[in-house]
């Protein structure tokens, strides 16, 4: 795998904080190569967007990063600030959580999308305004509302106009982080199918970032699943929603209300995320996790390949048929929820 | 439109006594053919046109339900379909313009500025987001305390002894760690769990939550979920759950109601519709739904296009310009109420088959 598009190699981001060092991401490595979309799952305070940050270069005053980040052989944590700012938008865009606040209530969207253009490119401000007309066109938006202001626009068409901005420049690599959190289902469903279509369009990689495992099964190819700033899992998205190894994905399934099929019950993962000032020694999902043994609690456990590109950070892989059995069991489950309790 | 109410309300007490068996169970709240209308603001120099005409906002139009003791109610809608705005009317945040609202048998509009303090201590709502609707400045304590304090539990030792029974009761235990914290100091779950705790340490009969879990979570969102429908159960309580989500109604309603633009559109057991949604929009809303499933195909969506303007309702069937089905009685005529096989469905589609039913 040497001529992926963007490599992630042993990342560490870490904040400072009152209480030291927080290592907000600890060791994670992935790829994405050309046309693939990555979905980033895990739950709040994970490390997901903390590694969009860092990729991008946007961390706060005294966060730092290790490791390496390189986008077709460049490392992009050796470049200087002025070189970093002609990567962000020409070869790495993003598409922001919230739609209501990241577009400038008192511009008109279309100087917005114009702008971006004209700071990267040589191009004229009619030249600019005419790629934002074809953007809109890609978006399905009318190019008449380019002259409006981000208020006259509806949450959906927001996010729209940020996905078309997002294009503007033929990025290498499309972030979208949480795109859909702030949206009902079915603008979310018109707007995934949207990214879904043009992405495929345009041939340009994405990293979807989210906390709903039903976004990625809809969107990506693969997946990467982080746990408390760490990946536990990742492989292709059929491999690992179909027949999960870490018993933090079987969770998460578990806790997932499904539309389709027989209703399940649903069930819960007990206990919350540790700390990260003071991460725990071994395992760190050891203590929510209803099959940890001493090993667990001590040792951290080396990412092993169980399939050609599945990739499971777990002491128990070993017995992973009984863990199944047992992980679908409220009462696996429950048990240890008294105990925490 | 009073045709259609009072036809309504027929089907509606034929479903619950014919198609589920008689419900004996007391109703605790009866909409009839409420109606809740905001004008909209207009230029001022349009106010001195001929054809001036006051504009309103149809966000509820003639709602006719029925909720029992002991019973959840869904609501499910896009954003705008009035969903939230129902809710805040049962809970007398919102008057409405016309209809009427019976709450254990007496009409809300009643209820004069002495009996509200009662009624409110038996209708309680729980809102959307729980990062904003909790004081930060207040300790989980004075959140809880001020509501008993009001509703005149007087005795200190009594309300400590109710707040740390609640805390217990929302899954926040120890309760004696977590009395004396602030909002800052806890995650979203265990915020909206204190949001949950707010609402029922004065014991109401009634309970609204407006997309309760949409901000948090999805791995919270079970436990949540969890929560609220074991508390319905063990308090008895008659509840009206509102979300976009079909999936998470699913998990804590026996029925529900599709909203669109301001009616229900399709009402019936939550797993029915689910299986097999009548309505047209109840169709594409389903479709919506995310799933867990990979799937390598793409996503299957049938609206493609935002909901109608609703100040300029369209003519008849207010879904008719999204749908596949319409035809040219579905733009001119609003569609009546039909009962297929136990199930309400306001649909041109099934007049048919529900005048077979009836003949």
């Amino acid at each position: 795998m040497t001529n992926s598009l963007l490599e992630i190699k042993n990342l560490r981001t870490c904040y400072k904080s009152l209480d030291g060092l927080v290592w907000a991401v600890d060791d994670v490595s992935f790829t994405i190569e050309p046309g693939e979309t990555l979905g980033l799952v895990g739950e709040s305070g994970c490390g997901k967007t903390t590694i969009i940050k860092s990729i991008m270069r946007l961390l706060p005053r005294g966060a730092f990063s290790s490791g390496e980040i390189s986008l077709k052989g460049t490392n992009l944590l050796d470049l200087s600030i002025p070189e970093m700012r002609k990567v962000r938008w020409d070869k790495i865009s993003i598409i922001s959580q919230s739609a209501m606040n990241a577009l400038d209530p008192v511009y008109k969207v279309g100087d917005q999308i114009g702008e971006a253009i004209r700071t990267h490119t040589t191009a004229t401000k009619t030249d600019a305004w005419k790629r934002a007309e074809e953007l809109f066109a890609l978006v399905g938006i009318d190019k008449a509302r380019l002259n409006e202001y981000p208020h006259q626009f509806s949450g959906g068409m927001r996010q729209r106009a940020i996905i078309a901005m997002a294009l503007a420049l033929n990025p290498d690599v499309i972030v979208a982080d949480e795109p859909t959190t702030a949206l009902d289902v079915v603008v979310q469903a018109q707007i995934l199918k949207r990214i879904r279509d043009l992405q495929k369009k345009m041939n340009s990689s994405m990293i979807m970032v989210t906390h709903d495992i039903s976004v990625v099964a809809e969107t990506c190819q693969k997946v990467v699943v982080m746990y408390a700033g760490k990946v536990v899992e990742s492989g292709s998205v059929k491999d690992v929603f179909e027949n999960p190894y870490h018993p933090y994905t079987m969770g998460l399934k578990n806790a997932f209300p499904n539309i389709k099929g027989d209703k399940f019950d649903l069930i819960s993962i007990p206990g919350y995320p540790p700390d990260l000032a003071d991460p725990p020694k071994g395992c760190r999902f050891a203590d929510r996790c209803p099959f940890a043994s001493d090993i667990c609690f001590v040792e951290q456990p080396a990412s092993e390949e169980v399939k050609v590109g599945h990739m499971v950070a777990c002491h128990h892989i070993d017995s992973i048929d009984e863990i199944r059995e047992q992980a679908k069991k409220h009462d696996t489950w429950a048990k240890l929820d008294k105990e925490l309790a | 439109m009073e045709n259609t109410a009072t036809n309504i309300e027929k089907i509606q007490d034929k479903e619950t006594d014919g198609y589920q068996g008689i419900d004996e169970r007391p109703v605790v709240y009866k909409l009839n053919n409420l109606k809740v209308h905001f004008p909209v603001h207009q230029k001022l120099m349009n106010r001195f046109k001929k054809d001036y005409q006051v504009k309103t906002v149809k966000a509820v139009d003639g709602i006719n339900l029925t909720i029992r003791q002991g019973e959840t109610i869904g609501i499910a809608g896009e954003s705008g379909c009035g969903k939230s705005t129902l809710a805040k009317t049962l809970v007398k945040l919102v008057e409405p313009t016309s209809g009427e609202i019976i709450f254990n048998g007496k009409d809300l509009k009643d209820i004069g500025r002495t009996d509200n303090k009662a009624f409110r201590k038996q209708a309680q709502m729980v809102f959307q987001d729980p990062y904003e609707s909790l004081n930060p400045r207040f300790s989980i304590r004075q959140t809880l305390e001020e509501s008993l304090k009001i509703h005149g539990m007087k005795s200190k030792s009594k309300r400590t002894e109710r707040i740390l029974e609640t805390l217990t009761m929302v899954g926040l235990r120890p309760a004696e760690k977590y009395i004396d914290r602030y909002p800052h100091e806890l995650s979203g779950g265990q915020r909206q769990r204190v949001a949950i705790a707010r609402a029922l340490v004065i014991r109401p009969t009634f309970l609204v939550a407006d997309e309760p879990v949409s901000m948090l979570d999805v791995s919270i969102r079970a436990s949540i979920l969890n929560l609220i429908m074991k508390l319905v159960k063990e308090l008895d309580l008659a509840s009206v759950y509102i979300s976009h989500d079909l999936s998470l109604i699913r998990y804590v309603c026996e029925k529900t109601a599709i909203m669109y633009l301001g009616r229900i559109v399709e009402f019936g057991d939550t797993e029915e519709i689910i299986k097999n949604p009548l309505h047209p929009y109840s169709q594409a809303l389903l479709e919506a739904v995310p799933n867990t499933v990979p799937k390598e195909d793409g996503i299957m969506i049938s609206l493609d296009d935002e909901a109608p303007n609703p100040i300029d309702l369209p003519t008849g069937c207010r879904f008719h310009p999204r749908c596949k089905f319409a035809t040219e009685i579905c733009k001119q005529r609003d569609p009546k109420v039909n009962n297929v096989n136990g199930r309400l469905v306001e649909c041109h589609l099934y007049n048919e088959q529900s005048m077979e039913q009836t003949s």
